[in-house]
């Protein structure tokens, strides 16, 4: 039993529907989430994160498995009573009741006397910026504050763990980013763990101390953004955060040898290379230990720019080089270019 | 300039129709009201403008005793069909979907497709036995009967205002700590409120409105405002119908602007 951890999945299986037509959206997933991080489950919509989220909260019962919330089993407890409080995706804010009221109503729910509720209530409003708002009603609020009414509503009773439902995906795109600081910071200054769903990987690159990738009801890799960025564990993982390669090679004694013959130095095992375009540099046709290779097209971004390129055996690459001012790299379709992998950054995963 | 694409304005008479609609709807009603206030004792000839039929109706005891005994059964058997029907559309739509469903619909709705002279032949029957069995004669019967026909339209608008509520209302409530209790307090019961309004506006009309069902049911000398004016009917019509019919428009289009300022601000 370890004290540091806020909230554990064991083996927890959840399916809907019955006999054939069941689909498990969750299969066989366990996990520890840290206290007072930022815990972020990430994957394409349909891969159970939302699931996931559910059960913790306890909108949903696992089919089988359990939940808990630092040592204590809360499979089978109601969500009235978890420690543990939600951002909905839609806000989910009382209509009938003004900021204020919205923000008290856990606090009413558990009992607390009067004082205590407009005193807890003041300062959630402060710490989200709402101060003098708090009396409208909660329509006449734009997006960004109702995401604020909602943040401070779920933070007031002080749970153990807060759940963040896609909260940020009604926002435009400059506010999301401003709400991503936001969060960020509310999660530092109150030192709540918070777990964090979100197919967005910038966002969970960004904002977390450990990401989740998820992918068909199943738990893919747990590791910090930097780990899941240049030591994806398979395929899906690689190509969902960010962009990247994928280059067939069979192993040799020397490294990993790729379709066109040369050999090149790789971490990790499996019958996949992968190299992130910014790791591939083009160089001369005739440098010393280069890849041949011939430029297909060049993609202008602006900051910098994407070469297309085929290798001998037809395999397609592509390199990210920071641009010069107004210049184009000195590059142009058809060259023949060499191509070198910056030191330790490729690795082989498996399929 | 006319939008292009389909309008049912552009449809050969389709103005013609509506106003002839109209004109068939409201003509009868305005002939009503204005005969109401015909100084002659005629319902079809106009003599002069005059209260002298609402004074009458005012200084008539009968309509006076029908008219309280209208209001008491309207208001008791509206509070009982709402609370039984506000219950009833909470368990059609606040719980998982279950074998049967659509025969529990149908059953809450049996008073809208019944007929209702066999409905009210029925209740006779039935409540003549208990009337010998109890030897009791009170309002009761016809609160009871009004209630049970007055459900399912107490039950549609609250059903309707149910389903169209996001229950993520009540799953935020129930994370945020309030128990089965509070969340119907707090959360459902609010939002559900102008829906619950509707149910019992609509429960209200229908119950001072009915004539079939009180005509079998009532005991002698219960008399509502609807029996009473087809009692008058069958002896000499003057327009002292005419006065209380516009009387009871009068309140029930009241009842509807009420309704309606109350509820636009909150939706």
């Amino acid at each position: 039993m370890k004290e540091d951890i806020a909230v554990t999945a064991e083996s927890v299986v959840k399916s809907f529907g019955h006999g054939a037509a069941a689909v498990r959206a969750l299969d066989t997933v366990s996990a520890a989430i840290r206290k007072g991080e930022f815990f972020t489950l990430l994957g394409p919509s349909g891969c159970g994160k939302t699931t996931l989220l559910r059960l913790i909260a306890g909108f949903e019962t696992p089919t089988s498995g359990r939940i808990l919330l630092g040592a204590d089993d809360v499979t089978d407890l109601p969500p009235n009573r978890r420690p543990v409080n939600t951002v909905f995706q839609s806000y989910a804010l009382f209509p009938h009741l003004t900021v204020r009221e919205n923000v008290g109503f856990a606090l009413k729910m558990l009992g607390r006397p009067a004082s205590q509720i407009s005193a807890r209530t003041a300062e959630m409003l402060a710490l989200v910026k709402l101060e003098e708002l708090a009396d409208r009603a909660t329509a006449q609020l734009s997006g960004g504050q109702q995401q604020r009414v909602a943040l401070a509503r779920a933070l007031a009773p002080q749970p153990k763990v807060l759940l963040l439902d896609e909260p940020l995906s009604a926002l435009d795109l400059k506010l999301r980013k401003e709400m991503q600081v936001e969060l960020k910071r509310l999660q530092q200054e109150t030192g709540i763990t918070f777990v964090f769903v979100t197919h967005d990987q910038e966002e969970a690159l960004t904002m977390s101390d450990r990401i989740g990738v998820m992918s068909n009801g199943k738990l893919q890799q747990v590791a910090s953004p930097r780990e899941i960025y240049t030591a994806p564990v398979n395929r899906f993982v690689a190509d969902f955060i960010g962009e990247t390669n994928f280059l067939p090679v069979t192993l040799v004694k020397e490294g990993a040898r790729l379709g066109s013959g040369e050999i090149v130095a790789a971490e990790g095992k499996g019958g996949v290379l992968t190299i992130r375009p910014e790791q591939v540099n083009v160089v001369r046709a005739d440098k010393a230990g280069a890849i041949g290779a011939r430029v297909e097209n060049l993609i202008y971004f602006g900051t910098d720019m994407h070469v297309h390129m085929r290798l001998g055996d037809g395999a397609a690459l592509v390199a990210r080089m920071p641009l010069p001012p107004g210049g184009d790299g000195g590059l142009a379709p058809g060259d023949a270019v060499g191509v070198t992998f910056a030191k330790g950054a490729a690795r082989l995963i498996e399929e | 300039m006319a939008k292009p694409g389909f309008t049912v304005a552009h449809l050969p008479g389709f103005a013609t129709i509506a106003v002839g609609v109209f004109v068939c709807l409201y003509l009868p009603i305005i002939t009503l009201v204005v005969y109401s206030f015909n100084g002659g004792s005629s319902i079809a000839v106009w003599q002069e403008f005059s209260f002298r039929w609402y004074s009458v109706a005012w200084g008539n005891e009968a309509v006076k005793d029908a008219t309280v005994r209208s209001l008491v059964i309207a208001l008791s058997a509206s509070a009982i069909a709402t609370v039984l029907a506000t219950f009833a559309a909470l368990g059609t739509t606040r719980r998982a979907p279950y074998r049967g469903q659509t025969f529990i619909y149908v059953m809450i709705n049996q008073p809208l497709m019944v007929p209702e002279i066999v409905t009210a032949v029925a209740l006779l029957i039935i409540f003549a036995s208990i009337k010998v069995a109890t030897g009791y004669h009170g309002l009761g019967y016809l609160i009871a009967a009004h209630s049970a026909f007055c459900i399912p339209f107490a039950y549609l608008p609250i059903r309707a205002r149910l389903e169209g509520m996001d229950t993520v209302m009540e799953t935020a409530a129930a994370d945020l700590y309030a128990s089965a209790w509070q969340t119907f307090r707090y959360v459902t019961l609010p939002l559900l409120a102008p829906g619950i309004a509707a149910g019992a506006m609509l429960a209200f009309v229908i119950s001072l409105d009915d004539v079939v069902i009180t005509e079998f049911v009532k005991s002698g000398g219960q008399d509502t405002l609807p029996t009473y004016m087809l009692g008058q009917l069958r002896r000499a019509v003057t327009p002292e119908v005419n006065a209380i019919s516009s009387a009871l428009l009068a309140l029930t289009v009241a009842l509807l602007t009420a309704f309606f300022l109350l509820t636009r601000k909150r939706d």
